[in-house]
């Protein structure tokens, strides 16, 4: 029996076992989540949109899933429109094209940025609508009336005079024979129905009983399985592997050499790890092999005593802080944090001489595309693209470079294979939320009023990287974000940008990019002056943003939610953060409780949103609840540290993240609002960062200037140790 | 080589008796709903159950549960408690991203197997193995509750 077929059986046989409905109870209407396209559909008035002749609508979706809640707030956003149910929608995800298909906030097809609503809001709305008139005008002519008088409804077209009615299948094909009106009519806000519902997301079932599909989850017949080891420094190359043992090993075919690299390819997974084991690579560590995190910070240290480029200079912050009644200055380090997304890095590949088929889960479909035509010199129609559910994205799957490296060893390989990061390699070949090193100085008159801001951010530039046409005069907007647009009312700023790269470090963005970034600094800050001036820290943030409303109303709110003001026992604080980022605003407020030994635990958040216009409220509170503990995850926990050019951490043993008995208990207000839908997958993590380490503020007198906070409070560090860096000096 | 009794079917898996659980399910089986998550028992996302008790399967050798009755999220389906979890996680709107998603699932099972009435103390003490990175762990502890009729 050839092994094709034999694998073919295998997978007959598992399908067998673990087939079939699984879910233990009968669910009446259930959206599906297509991993293969289907195209038998007659009527298709728009790239995001198919209706059968049953009358199923098959949606598009130009953004992917990764956990945000896009399949379920998208369809939503169709349904709305189109008058259908959208519980009965097929969501499939959209293959590579950077036109159709491009986030038109970004000009590609990217999911990123927390901008899913914001771009698509109009769009699918109205790409709903166009369908609808459509059906609506066919309709009309079959039964000769006025099509003013014909109304989608529940994914029918009903006569409203007469009653009669057909659905939206049956009209299908008539439909598809008519012009694509250029203008239709958007429900205002106040029409909606299911927009604004608190709705059961689509891609459920899949996700609880284990037929949902990953990257990692592709099967194909005669498929090999491959590890890999990249050299453990950056920059370093392959010396030497013992092929012989790794070849002894039952099931492995093949030894592959990457100039950086080895793979070991054979007929599973455990064969290729062992395979790779005894393989025992060997490295030239190269330039980086004795880096170490202290000689990153070193260098940012330094560089951020230079000048920068300027981002912002309004007024005149140094003549402001020179003449204020007080100075406040601090250094705030945040460390190389890296993504550890569940679904560990990985990429199928099948590559012949007549096209590379890849399977795999990323937020960049068109960019992967056109990178793997330069690749492998195919043609665009040669290189299939197959999407899949994201087991987490964070910003890692905005990459590429682990689907390059799949096919560099597919090149090498005869028939399907499957690559897979072990969580060591994904953990120490990630591509870093960079290390950031911020100076910043204030000044505050008699009265304690914040009169003049000044602040150097120094460190590693994505953007130079991956979009250099968006650095304007030296000026990264990803890196200055949150501090140019510093949310309180002061006339005095200055702000510039240091650009150093980790030498060989890659870096990437991470959720909330500039935002998570920025926000800390500011709001850690806001809260060492709101201290030195002796002032409650809500208090003082409110009295800034009298031309902020929305801002100060959702501090107010996320305040008033957590009993601010109230006593709390001894070793006990509060701590609040505001964070406008994405077109949205959150305030959230931290409760810690901090131990003798040092020990600090989260006992609760409170976050108050306003992000506009809300299309599914159980999504937003979704998403806060989601940053919040992957910032707490971050703050706590997160850091990547190196040695002898090596990433110290390997596993979730050593790089951290929250579990379930450190996770506080979240309460989350949503603000009603009738404003332009903002972002909600990120900016939950942005704010929860500082609103810890202000906690810690208040529980202990302790002032947090370097995250994480997990590594200090270990060494006893948190309880009433002296301030690390602040120096406060009192003008005369 | 080993004989399981996978979700009820007896299944003669055709691998080294070292080879973990969760390769041989993958790999051989090509029952994907368990997932690689870290490879050394840290993150749950692997979790299965053998003989009921709840065991993550990417360090358990497949000789080790030879003749023993397995249970992936395939399967665990059709059990009473099983189904019961399923539904409080479709009610709670548990998953986002879903990869750790079986994982959690089985190891609630287990929980609610052992502790039908878990207090939230019981839960994070249990299920502190399944890492979520989504951070889906408030709904988790509503929906333990909710299936085990505590809520």
């Amino acid at each position: 029996m050839s092994t094709t077929r034999r694998d073919f059986l295998k997978i007959a046989a598992a399908s067998a076992i673990g087939g079939g409905l699984q879910i233990g109870f009968d669910l009446p209407a259930r959206a599906e989540v297509r991993d293969t396209l289907i195209t038998d559909a007659p009527f298709a008035p728009n790239a995001f949109l198919r209706v059968d002749r049953a009358g199923k609508v098959t949606f598009v979706s130009p953004m992917i899933e990764m956990g945000q809640g896009t399949y379920t707030s998208l369809p939503m956003l169709i349904a709305e429109e189109l008058e259908i149910d959208v519980d009965k929608m097929a969501i499939e995800h959209s293959p590579p094209d950077d036109k159709v298909y491009a986030n038109p906030l970004i000009g590609l097809q990217m999911t990123g940025g927390s901008t899913s609503i914001r771009a698509m809001f109009v769009p699918l709305r109205r790409a709903g609508a166009t369908a609808r008139v459509m059906l609506e005008t066919a309709a009309a002519q079959q039964w000769n009336v006025d099509p003013s008088t014909c109304r989608g409804k529940n994914g029918a077209v009903v006569h409203v005079p007469s009653g009669r009615k057909l659905g939206y299948g049956k009209l299908a094909e008539a439909a598809a024979k008519l012009p694509v009106p250029e203008k239709v009519a958007l429900k205002t806000p106040a029409d909606f129905k299911l927009v604004g519902t608190p709705h059961r997301r689509l891609d459920l079932v899949g996700k609880i009983d284990g037929s949902a599909k990953f990257g990692i989850d592709t099967r194909l017949p005669g498929m090999k399985f491959a590890v890999l080891a990249i050299s453990p420094a950056f920059g370093g190359k392959l010396a030497a592997v013992d092929e012989a043992k790794a070849m002894a090993v039952p099931g492995v075919s093949q030894v592959i050499r990457l100039p950086d690299a080895v793979a070991v390819v054979a007929s599973h997974t455990w064969a290729a790890k062992q395979g790779l084991a005894a393989a025992a690579p060997q490295w030239d560590l190269g330039p980086n092999g004795k880096l170490t995190t202290a000689d990153v910070v070193a260098q940012l240290a330094t560089v951020s005593e230079q000048q920068g480029a300027v981002a912002r200079h309004d007024g005149d912050a140094s003549k402001a802080i020179a003449s204020a009644a007080r100075k406040v200055e601090a250094r705030y380090e945040q460390p190389f944090l890296a993504h550890a997304a569940m679904e560990p890095m990985n990429c199928t590949v099948h590559l012949t001489k007549e096209g590379c088929d890849i399977w795999v889960g990323t937020q960049i479909p068109g960019v992967t595309q056109a990178v793997l035509m330069q690749v492998t010199g195919l043609p665009r129609e040669k290189v299939r693209i197959h999407n899949h559910l994201l087991g987490g994205g964070f910003g890692r799957r905005l990459e590429f470079d682990g689907t390059v490296r799949a096919v560099q060893v597919a090149r090498q390989v005869n028939g399907p294979v499957q690559l897979i990061y072990t969580r060591e390699e994904d953990l120490q070949h990630d591509m870093y939320r960079p290390y950031y090193y911020d100076r910043v100085s204030a000044g505050l008159d008699a009265k304690g009023n914040l009169v003049g801001w000044s602040h150097r951010i120094a460190g590693s530039s994505i953007f130079a990287r991956s979009f250099p046409t968006i650095i304007k005069n030296g000026v990264d907007p990803d890196a200055v974000e949150s501090v140019v647009n510093l949310p309180y009312g002061l006339n005095d700023i200055h702000v510039e940008w240091v650009a150093q790269e980790p030498p060989g470090i890659p870096t990437t963005f991470w959720r909330g990019v500039g935002v998570t970034r920025g926000t800390f600094v500011v709001e850690s800050f806001m809260d060492e002056l709101a201290a030195a001036a002796q002032q409650d820290p809500l208090a003082f943030r409110v009295a800034l943003l009298d031309k902020n409303p929305r801002a100060k109303a959702v501090l107010q709110l996320a305040a008033q939610r957590s009993g601010w003001g109230k006593r709390l026992p001894a070793g006990q604080g509060r701590g609040i953060a505001l964070c406008i980022g994405f077109g949205s605003f959150i305030a959230q407020v931290v409760q810690v409780r901090v131990d003798k030994d040092g020990a600090v635990a989260a006992t609760n958040v409170w976050c108050a949103v306003d992000c506009g216009i809300q299309v599914n409220p159980d999504t937003i509170r979704a998403q806060m609840e989601s940053g919040i503990v992957f910032g707490l995850s971050a703050a706590l926990h997160g850091e990547i540290t190196l040695k002898d050019g090596r990433v110290e951490q390997t596993n979730f043993g050593d790089y951290r993240v929250l579990r379930i008995n450190e996770t506080p208990r979240i309460d989350v207000t949503l603000v009603k609002s009738s404003e332009t839908p903002g972002g909600i997958g990120e900016p939950g993590t942005s704010g929860v960062m500082p609103a810890l380490t202000n906690a810690i503020f208040a529980a202990t007198g302790k002032r947090i200037r370097k995250l994480p906070v997990g590594a200090q409070a270990a060494q006893g560090d948190v309880h009433g140790a002296p301030m690390n860096v602040q120096q406060e000096s009192t003008n005369a | 080589m080993a004989t399981v009794k996978l979700n009820g079917r007896s299944v003669r898996i055709d691998g080294p008796d070292d080879m973990p659980l969760l390769w041989a399910l993958r790999d051989l089986l090509a029952m994907t709903g368990t997932k690689f998550g870290c490879g050394q028992g840290l993150c749950g996302a692997c979790t299965v159950q053998v003989d009921g008790g709840m065991a993550r399967s990417c360090i358990t050798p497949l000789g080790a549960v030879a003749g023993k009755s397995v249970t992936t999220i395939e399967g665990v389906g059709r059990t009473r408690v099983g189904g019961a979890v399923q539904k409080a996680w479709l009610d709670g709107n548990v998953p986002q991203c879903g990869y750790c998603q079986s994982g959690q699932i089985m190891s609630a099972c287990a929980l609610l197997a052992s502790n039908p009435k878990p207090t939230d103390a019981d839960i994070d003490s249990f299920m502190s193995g399944n890492i979520c990175r989504c951070g889906t762990y408030p709904r988790i502890r509503a929906a333990i509750k909710k299936a085990g009729g505590v809520a």
